[in-house]
């Protein structure tokens, strides 16, 4: 097996060394790829869409479709790994281990028997470790910076690199972080599963919704100019407002897809404990 | 002899490319853990990204967000050039596969964690083993 | 596009997939997945490709990392290959 599979990937490798001949040379200014359609996009950007970003402009305006279903996309591969790993268990299963919080001892409890006062004791994972106070404080610190830093990624996407996904995917990071540093059940509480999968749709929705709203105006699906009307002001401004819109729907769906998928890998799909 | 020197400069960067498609497909056919699996796979995405995004790039050019450009269209633009600004449109197709690869990923993630919770090993052999004696 | 800066981060992300895949422990496999996501976003810095380096910088080496820790964590640790 690795003869055939170092035969395969030498053949396919010479194969492909082979057909670089053909290329032009790297960084060349007059390859094809330069020379048909992008000249069009760098120099029509700012007159059609008044967006000096041009990737942001290319990707919401000029090739909304595909964005459109990537973030259909994205919503399918959270909802696949909810599908495949949850598990709903009505009552609570096996041994729990809870500890003193003055002591520290750990009191194990078995199936069955009764539950200690909830005051003096906290429950924990099987894999619990000393709480560092370092690490838990700035962590509670940092994730409301980092969630402002994310919003303003979404939102600067027009002037700056940035836009719907990498600012969708700070804001799933930053509630990450919170599961990481403090507990699985913590971070559940403040982004609670049924709002996370409901959010994810949203995302979704709210791009298909301003295509379905440009074609309902008059125009084409997807093409913002038609939001001139709603929004009282001309084509060109409006083409960009209609990419910030379809932005902040891209951002929701990512976020909360990266936060459905650490909350059911993480736990394989039992949702009580977390790394 | 110069002709060839001249060939490597001019063609090195895609070869290397090639050698980590190259190690990532080599991964995926001939290891026998799932996860190793995983991460070749990974790599391949991220090697062919890596040449997608190199077919973009320009010698002497700068990023493609425009300069000047803060509130001015129609009358009174500057004139753009399409020379100065690297090619944005190899960019736009490769956002879209960054994101698709790390959904790809969480699925082959919860695969394997399904596969492992019934079979109680990662390793290929031991899998087909289990499954054969049933 | 300074080429001795290329060359040299071509070959730290050459060494770093292939120690990715040949080394006996999934954890480190995992980690060094996410040295080789950084060290792509860095050479699409290079190349001036700033959009696609800034989501590999959070999706590769944020988040894909993330994801194989917990799934590691989840399952084992060691492998025979």
């Amino acid at each position: 097996m690795k003869i055939l599979g170092l035969i395969i990937a030498l053949s396919t490798g010479v194969l492909l060394i082979y057909a670089t001949g053909d290329f032009p040379g790297w960084a060349d200014p007059a390859s094809p790829a330069s020379l048909h359609l992008s000249p069009h996009f760098i120099e029509k950007t700012m007159e059609e869409t008044s967006v000096p970003n041009i990737v942001t402009a290319v990707l919401a305006d000029y090739r909304g479709y595909d964005t459109m279903y990537e973030t259909a996309v994205i919503f399918t591969a959270g909802l696949a790994c909810f599908i495949l790993l949850r598990i709903f268990v009505r009552e609570e299963p096996g041994d729990r281990l809870y500890r003193h919080l003055l002591t520290g001892v750990t009191v194990r409890v078995k199936e069955g028997a009764k539950l200690p006062p909830s005051e003096d004791f906290e429950r924990i994972d099987a894999t619990w470790t000393p709480p560092d106070l370092i690490i838990k404080t700035i962590c509670r610190f940092l994730i409301p910076f980092i969630q402002l830093f994310a919003l303003y990624v979404i939102a600067h996407g027009h002037h700056s690199p940035g836009g719907g996904f990498q600012g969708g995917v700070i804001l799933g990071a930053s509630i990450i972080l919170l599961a990481i540093s403090q507990d699985l059940r913590t971070s559940v509480r403040r982004m609670r599963e049924k709002l996370d999968a409901v959010l994810c749709a949203v995302g979704v929705i709210i791009y298909a919704g301003t295509g379905a709203l440009c074609l309902l105006l008059g125009l084409n699906f997807l093409d913002y100019s038609a939001l001139a009307s709603v929004l009282h002001c001309d084509p060109v401004t409006a083409r960009s407002h209609g990419i910030l819109i379809v932005e902040i729907g891209v951002g929701i769906a990512v976020m909360c897809t990266m936060i459905w998928i650490y909350n059911n890998v993480s736990s394989t799909g039992k949702y009580d404990e977390g790394l | 002899m110069g002709d060839l020197i001249q060939i490597v400069v001019a063609k090195y960067n895609y070869w290397i490319y090639i050698t980590l498609m190259m190690i990532g497909l080599y991964a995926m056919i001939v290891k026998n853990n799932l996860v190793k699996k995983i991460v070749g796979m990974n790599i391949f995405q991220t090697a062919i990204i890596l040449f997608y995004v190199s077919t973009g790039a320009k010698r002497g050019a700068t990023i493609p967000i425009l300069e000047h450009g803060h509130g001015e269209h129609g009358a009174g633009a500057h004139m753009v050039h399409a020379v100065d600004y690297i090619n944005p449109l190899p960019h736009v197709l490769m956002l879209t596969a960054i994101v698709v690869s790390v959904a790809t990923l969480g699925v082959a993630l919860a695969l394997a964690i399904r596969i492992y919770n019934r079979h109680n090993t990662l390793e290929e052999d031991e899998i087909l083993a289990q499954i054969r004696e049933k | 596009m300074i080429w001795q800066l290329d060359l040299a981060i071509l070959t730290l992300v050459v060494i770093a997939g292939i120690g990715a895949i040949t080394v006996k422990d999934l954890l480190g496999a995992a980690i060094l997945f996410g040295a080789y996501s950084f060290m792509m976003c860095l050479l699409w810095s290079i190349m001036g490709a700033v959009d696609v380096s800034f989501t590999e910088a959070s999706v590769g080496a944020g988040v894909s990392t993330v994801f194989f820790v917990a799934a590691v964590f989840r399952t084992t640790r060691r492998t025979k290959d």
